[in-house]
């Protein structure tokens, strides 16, 4: 359980996001804790294993049976206390699978789909910032039935980012892609994490791309937390995840 | 010679009049009834659906019938309205309603599909970008259901010019108030003679349907392919 993040101050409840939630799914049970710093939180285990509904209902679209979530000191969910706050006021981006990107607004359009409901000024240095840091600016007055699969992720990416959001919710943004692709957009990941100062919480069953973007692992297996730590968590489980 | 006469005028007139009044009156009731019938669990949601879908299984003249009971001047309902300054016995007003309630059922289908077909998981994408359900549903969800709304207007709008049993129940056929195409060529079939006018309504009516029917495809074609990216 030894971890660089320091699990000391965690467990004090400083944490910037505390997640404590049980939701049951026919026959599958999630009862799942744990709490981040901020950098990027993996969530890592395989499939099956729950991480999707973990942040579904730390994104508020789906509502957990029991528990809490607080970000910042600010409680999103807590079934004691009836606080159950609507996904759309919870500011926190989310890069899907798939993407979800409107088929019917250009690329442009999308990038700025959050920034325009959350009622902000038009900010077009933040906007090249992060059209530069993903790369996309010759994309985006095209639709997103013409981009690749790269490019659909990347411009999701910053979607997500672009809504100015207080924490970044990735479920394995890779894991459509071809391994050419996944080597185009690790790198803008890592940027990501290093640049835009927004805590990530990323999916993945996948340990080469948690090595490379992970400063934190939650292990989750049948719904529960296993081991919480660095990325030496892997070494020690890469063997029955891959089995 | 093409020659049509001032009362042949005023029917085509009043057809598109009315078609076009119960259309877009429908709009927003069958918009508003396809997403609750495509999304909603209530209790009493197959009742709901089997009254939309009455007017297309029941006899045209028994909905006339029933229009002529429940808003006739005489009815309860009617006379109160008629206090309000709404009237629609023997008027175009009339002839409206009962076009709008025979095409209600074809409009609402036509939505409700397209409202099924739209990927959900968009609209939770929007949610967490900020949308209300409010805004999600109309910069999501009415987009993305635009080809099926048109289908649904275009298919009321054509009922709405052919509808005529409901409608001579219901108010009459008063030239230049109720007497839409329809019952102008009833009228004229039933004059010694009158076939060859009835004719000539016959070719316009065919020339509005094919003509909204285009537009309606175009329309369509547009939508559909602003949707995938063109």
């Amino acid at each position: 359980m030894a971890s660089p993040a320091g699990n000391s101050t965690l467990a004090r409840g400083l944490a910037m996001l505390a997640v404590q939630i049980q939701k049951r799914l026919g026959e599958f049970t999630v009862d799942t804790s744990f709490t981040s710093e901020g950098g990027a939180t993996v969530l890592f285990g395989p499939s099956g294993a729950g991480k999707t509904s973990v942040i579904n209902m730390i994104a508020g679209l789906m509502k957990p049976d029991h528990g809490r979530i607080a970000l910042n000191g600010e409680v999103l969910f807590d079934n004691s206390a009836r606080i159950d706050m609507p996904a759309s006021r919870r500011r926190i981006g989310y890069v899907f699978q798939e993407g979800r990107l409107f088929p019917h607004f250009s690329v442009g359009r999308n990038l700025d789909y959050g920034r325009w409901l959350g009622g902000h000024a038009n900010d077009t240095a933040a906007f090249s910032r992060v059209v530069d840091l993903l790369d996309i600016s010759h994309l985006l007055d095209r639709r997103p039935g013409k981009l690749s699969g790269g490019e659909r992720q990347r411009v999701a990416v910053g979607r997500a980012l672009l809504m100015r959001p207080r924490l970044l919710l990735l479920d394995e943004p890779l894991a459509s892609l071809d391994a050419a692709r996944k080597r185009e957009i690790l790198p803008y990941l890592e940027r990501l994490r290093d640049e835009a100062r927004v805590p990530l919480v990323y999916v993945s069953h996948n340990a080469t791309e948690v090595r490379r973007i992970a400063t934190r692992v939650v292990r989750l297996e049948g719904g529960s937390v296993v081991a919480t730590g660095g990325i030496e968590l892997l070494d020690a489980t890469q063997a029955d995840v891959l089995a | 010679m093409f020659e049509l006469s001032p009362q042949d005028w005023t029917a085509v007139a009043l057809s598109l009049r009315v078609a076009a009044v119960s259309t877009l009156v429908a709009l927003p009731f069958g918009i508003a009834i396809a997403v609750l019938l495509a999304r909603g669990s209530f209790w009493g949601k197959s009742l709901l659906d089997a009254v939309v879908h009455l007017p297309l299984v029941l006899p045209p003249v028994v909905t006339g019938y029933l229009l002529l009971i429940t808003l006739g001047r005489k009815a309860p309902l009617g006379a109160f309205l008629a206090d309000l300054g709404i009237v629609f016995s023997f008027r175009w007003t009339g002839a409206a309603l009962a076009c709008g309630v025979m095409a209600f059922p074809l409009m609402v289908r036509a939505i409700r599909l397209s409202v099924e077909a739209i990927d959900r998981r968009l609209e939770e994408g929007a949610a967490t970008l900020g949308a209300n359900s409010g805004w999600t549903f109309v910069t999501v969800t009415l987009p993305l259901a635009l080809p099926g709304v048109i289908a649904g207007m275009m298919l009321a709008f054509a009922r709405a010019l052919g509808e005529f049993g409901a409608t001579i129940t219901f108010v009459s056929n008063i030239p230049g108030e109720t007497q839409t195409i329809s019952a102008a060529i009833y009228t004229l079939i039933q004059v010694p003679g009158g076939d060859a006018d009835a004719l000539k309504l016959v070719i316009i009516s065919i020339i509005i349907c094919f003509a909204a029917l285009l537009a309606s495809e175009w329309l369509a074609r547009r939508a559909t392919a602003r949707l995938h990216g063109a």
